[in-house]
């Protein structure tokens, strides 16, 4: 189980940051929902994976490690003020400079991409 | 002593006395600059008599002890006598400037800067710390830019401040670096353990290092060869500043460096041969382009730059009588430089010219003036009865009795005397050329006295001179002394301090410099041809153009890493993480570890299967971003359908919950955005990215993997086990939160309100892009508000309130709490707008979602002062059981009040995004614009 719960996490990961390397606002809005989806998860593992053992006294034999879930909980819901404020951004900068691109400007023609490789998604 | 900490924070506090006072006249500005300076060199004073008793006074607050932080001061000989000169010169300084500064000179900014100096100086003296000590130094490079760039308007000003500033900012660094090594090598930054260091830190392999490094910080700062350069070019200050910072503080700041880690870093042989042929070199060098300069200035900088190779020459002679000397040397050299320099600036004042080929015969115009200037020079000569006679012939003494060089010993003494023949030849040349040597020619105004007070230190001065050079053991014995005693951290070796000593080999030495000096003088026309035939070079311009070369070379670097396209920076970021991680993760041998593994079962291999489909299905469609949208909310429900399975049913709750906020909030941002993506990116930069996105995922996996199936060293069974006892709960990461952690929960409510405030600035004033049809151009449906859904979830509504209630308020006991209790509020209330819309809520529900953030945050933080009344540290809890008829046994813990705080701020930070964004979509809508 833990192999297959380690590659969901490697998965989620590389499409996260695949999708935060995106020129659009939009595309790395998603890959960082993506990333924080990994990073919970990852962060929820380091307390081990453990079945029918919730954290709470009196429910069960032994008990998962409630720090990593108290950790990722305050995650979850930064994590949702963090993507809100991405978008918010996102939207702002397109109502402020006409274009959804990360850097504000439009990608240079193809005809001219050679010189600026950077801005060129 | 505590005062001792105040002492050097005196002056600090009078660099705002200038600024206040400036309004009234000069005198009265002066007079009040003054008082915290001569406060502070009284209460220095009266430690003086103590001192001499051979006592030190040490004072230190603490303030990171584990990394050697600490605001200490240590008063001792050495200290003594450099707070003495740095407040004494300081105070001639600032009458001297009375008169010298123009009245369009602001004299109060004036004064700041030069009183900010004198801290910075009396900081660097009397630190007992080693980065305190480092701290002072970079202020009096900073303070000293300040003041040597005062007259701003001109180009020289600016260059000469800014040449002075790079030398010695960057010797600073060099500093810095030497004093962190011996600090590590001594496993102290207390100057004293440093002191008392010498022998571990002279046997250690890191000694050659620190002793050229903290040499080239003083080095640089006292303006030895070849760094001597910038001390000619901030002669561009105005002429109070010369003196100050050329006499007897900025540049004795190098030789006091030199003078305080003697006893650490001194008597090996490679600080012999570095310390006294750099002395030695920079001696005959300034001596010599002294006497060529034709600024007056210029030459006493010059010479400036040679009494301080003669002074490190002592230090770098390894003997203790030469330490002696190198101390009464400093002290000769700041008191007849500094007057030196305010007799040249009287000159430049009175006759409004430094050019010594204008400045002739003015022994006429003022014979007063000229006594005292050749009083001061006949003392940097050498001559006799003045006080740098005794420091010279011991200077002279000393090179007899040294073998810093072994067999080539001798040079030394040969040298010297030739050094002290430049000397005597440009001094012969100030007294000379300047006040006779025929009349003189287009002065700008015809020379005379100056003001009365003007005169005064100077006189002052030029009176120490004498004083010093006739009864030398009377003035001085008991400071030099001290001060002597304090360099050598041990009693100082016995010496006589005579005006004569009898015919002896360095009295020789002193008549041969002197006849030398005069003959030289007199065939001066056979030199100065001589000279001419070098081609010159202006220092300033070889300086400007390296400055210039290194600004091209690095704005060349910085255009290559920062072309302005944030996807390369991220790029560069990612690939220096995946390096650093996975080259530490190469030391791990085996990926598995010895935990053994859960066994598969078919739903969770289903799930799995799921998640990695849609996640990539997110990736393959990024472009098409609704359903982008579609697929990243369902690996969103798997992610909490996996915490649901490992056993985190708090976490299964927020995520689901989260989930669907999250999933609105984009939806209505889509709404403003294009709805899909061009296709930009050439195929290359896909494969970079999909390489690079693989790597990480690689690696993020078997880390994961790796830690997974180790066993768990955990901190939580504290949590476990208090939870009920002192928290009051069974729910552990709800106890967690608002108790044992409680103070992170607040933070993080906090930063949610924060978020939340922020977007709603955002949103206000937003121009937006209305589209009035999608990329189809189809055009928006125009049915708003189906009935059914809205019967529905206005039905819904109070059974979603009650569950979130319930959610609430079990939550301490059992899965829930305020963060899921305040997110499925949120959602049924959402629900109300999706189904209603914005206008028809609007009258219906009158909420503030921003004063709900408050009250929160504020019921949060209030639950937690509430423990303070009962003598609890902040965020205590307390708790309790109850007994009611019908209900039974209850609990109150004051927990649920914090929870309750949680669950505010969520409800309002959620509301006020999503219906702020809502509402631009419904009755900020009159302004249609089309479709980009």
């Amino acid at each position: 189980m833990e192999g297959l719960y380690a590659f969901c996490v490697g998965l989620l990961t590389a499409c996260g940051i695949f999708l935060a390397l995106r020129g659009r606002t939009f595309s790395v809005v998603i890959g960082l929902t993506l990333l924080s989806y990994a990073v919970n998860l990852f962060l929820f593992a380091s307390g081990r994976l453990k079945l029918n053992a919730a954290a709470v006294l009196g429910e069960s034999e032994q008990y998962s490690d409630p720090l990593p879930q108290a950790l990722v909980l305050t995650a979850i819901v930064i994590g949702f003020a963090m993507t809100a404020f991405a978008v918010i951004l996102a939207m702002r900068a397109r109502a402020d400079l006409g274009n959804d691109h990360v850097d504000g400007t439009l990608p240079a023609q193809p005809g001219d991409a050679s010189q600026k490789s950077g801005g060129n998604q | 002593m505590s005062s001792l900490i105040w002492l050097p924070f005196l002056p600090l506090l009078g660099t705002l006395i200038p600024l206040i006072t400036a309004r009234f006249s000069r005198t009265a500005c002066a007079f009040m600059t003054a008082a915290l300076p001569a406060l502070t060199l009284f209460l220095v004073l009266t430690h003086a008599g103590d001192i001499f008793q051979g006592e030190r006074f040490l004072a230190a607050i603490p303030w990171i002890p584990a990394i050697g932080l600490e605001l200490a001061f240590r008063l001792d000989g050495l200290a003594l006598l450099f707070s003495i000169l740095i407040l004494g010169i300081g105070l001639l300084v600032i009458l001297y400037a009375r008169y010298y500064l123009s009245a369009k000179d602001s004299i109060g900014k004036f004064y700041s800067y030069l009183i900010l100096f004198m801290f910075a100086m009396l900081g660097v003296v009397l630190s007992d710390n080693l980065i305190q000590l480092w701290f002072f130094w970079e202020l009096t490079s900073i303070s000293s830019f300040l003041l040597i760039s005062f007259w701003g308007h001109k180009t020289e000003a600016r260059k000469g401040a800014r040449m002075a500033l790079t030398v010695t900012g960057a010797g600073g660094l060099a500093l810095l670096a030497g004093l962190l090594i011996l600090g590590n090598t001594v496993g102290s930054f207390s100057l004293q353990d440093v002191l008392d260091s010498g022998e571990l830190i002279k046997a250690s392999a890191n000694y050659p290092i620190i002793v050229v490094l903290v040499l080239l910080g003083a080095f640089t700062k006292s303006a030895q060869f070849p760094f001597h350069f910038w001390l000619p070019n901030a002669m561009a200050a105005p002429t109070p500043v010369s003196a100050y910072l050329h006499s007897a503080t900025m540049v004795k700041a190098g030789i006091f460096l030199m003078a305080r880690f003697y006893p650490a870093l001194a008597d090996t042989d490679l600080w012999f041969l570095i310390v006294s042929l750099t002395g030695l070199a920079t001696f005959l060098v300034g001596a010599y382009i002294a006497i060529f300069q034709h600024d007056l200035k210029g030459l006493l900088a010059n010479s400036t730059i040679s009494h301080l190779g003669l002074i490190t020459l002592l230090l770098g002679m390894g003997t203790d009588l030469a330490a002696v000397a190198a101390i009464f040397h400093i002290i000769n050299h700041a008191i007849f430089k500094a007057s030196l320099f305010m007799a040249a600036g009287i000159i430049d004042h009175e006759s409004g010219s430094r050019d010594m080929r204008q400045l002739n015969g003015l022994w006429k115009y003022m014979p007063y003036t000229a006594t005292l200037a050749m009083v001061a020079s006949a003392s940097m000569a050498g001559v006799p009865l003045m006080n740098g006679f005794l420091s010279k012939e011991m200077f002279f003494t000393e090179t007899l009795h040294q073998a810093s060089l072994g067999s080539l010993s001798w040079f030394i003494p040969v040298l010297a005397t030739l050094g002290g023949v430049f000397a005597v030849a440009y001094s012969m040349r100030f007294i000379h050329d300047v006040f006779f040597n025929g009349e003189p020619i287009n002065l700008p105004k015809t020379p005379h006295e100056p003001p009365r007070y003007m005169r005064v230190p100077v006189e002052i001065l030029v009176g120490l001179c004498l004083v010093v050079g006739i009864f030398p053991s009377l003035i001085v014995g008991d400071l030099l002394f001290a001060a002597a005693g304090a360099t050598l951290n041990g009693p100082a070796p016995t010496y006589s301090l005579a005006i004569w000593h009898g015919f002896n080999f360095p009295l020789l030495m002193s008549l041969i410099a002197l006849i030398g000096g005069l003959y030289m003088y007199h065939n001066r026309s056979h030199m100065f041809k001589f000279q001419a035939q070098f081609p010159t070079s202006d220092p300033k311009l070889v300086f400007e153009g390296v400055v210039q070369y290194l600004t091209n070379k690095a704005s060349r670097i910085i255009a290559f890493t920062e072309n302005g396209s944030l996807q390369r920076y991220i790029f560069f970021v990612l690939a220096f993480a995946i390096v650093m991680t996975a080259s530490t993760l190469m030391k791990l041998n085996t990926t598995a570890g010895q935990r053994p593994e859960i066994p598969l079962d078919a739903l969770s291999i289903t799930c799995a299967v799921l998640l990695c489909v849609s996640a990539l299905a997110t990736v393959v469609w990024h472009r098409r971003r609704v359903i982008a949208l579609l697929t990243l909310s369902v690996v969103g429900l798997i992610v909490s359908l996996a915490f649901a399975q490992f056993s985190a049913p708090d976490l299964a709750l927020t995520q689901l919950s989260v989930e669907v906020v999250t999933v609105i909030l984009l939806i209505l941002a889509l709404f403003f955005l294009p709805q899909n993506t061009p296709k930009e990116s050439s195929p290359r930069r896909v494969v970079r990215d999909l390489s690079l996105a693989s790597l990480i995922g690689g690696v993020v996996g078997t880390i994961s993997y790796a830690l997974m199936t180790r066993p768990l060293d955990t901190i939580s069974t504290f949590f476990t086990e208090n939870s009920k006892t002192g928290g009051g709960g069974t729910n552990i990461v709800n106890v967690i939160l608002v108790d044992f952690r409680g103070f992170d929960t607040l933070g993080e409510i906090t930063v949610l309100g924060i978020a939340a405030l922020g977007i709603y600035k955002l949103i206000a004033k937003m121009r937006l892009y209305m589209p009035s049809s999608n990329d189809n151009g189809l055009a928006w449906s125009e049915d708003r508000y189906p009935i059914l859904l809205a019967v529905i979830s206005q039905s819904l509504l109070p059974l979603a309130l009650l569950v979130s209630a319930y959610i609430f308020l079990r939550g301490h006991n059992m899965p829930g709490g305020g963060f899921i209790a305040g997110l499925i509020t949120s959602v049924a209330i959402i629900q109300q707008y999706v189904a209603h819309g914005v206008d028809w809520i609007k009258t219906r529900l009158k909420l503030d979602y921003q004063i709900m953030i408050g009250s929160g945050i504020g019921i949060a933080t209030l639950s937690g002062l509430g423990s303070w009344v009962f003598g609890h540290t902040f965020l205590s809890s307390w708790f309790d059981y109850f007994y009611l008829p019908v209900i039974g046994k209850f609990e109150l813990a004051s927990a649920m009040v914090f929870d309750l705080g949680v669950f505010l701020t969520v409800v309002g930070a959620t509301m006020l995004i999503l219906a702020n964004l809502g509402q631009l979509t419904t009755s900020e809508r009159p302004i249609q614009k089309e479709h980009d």
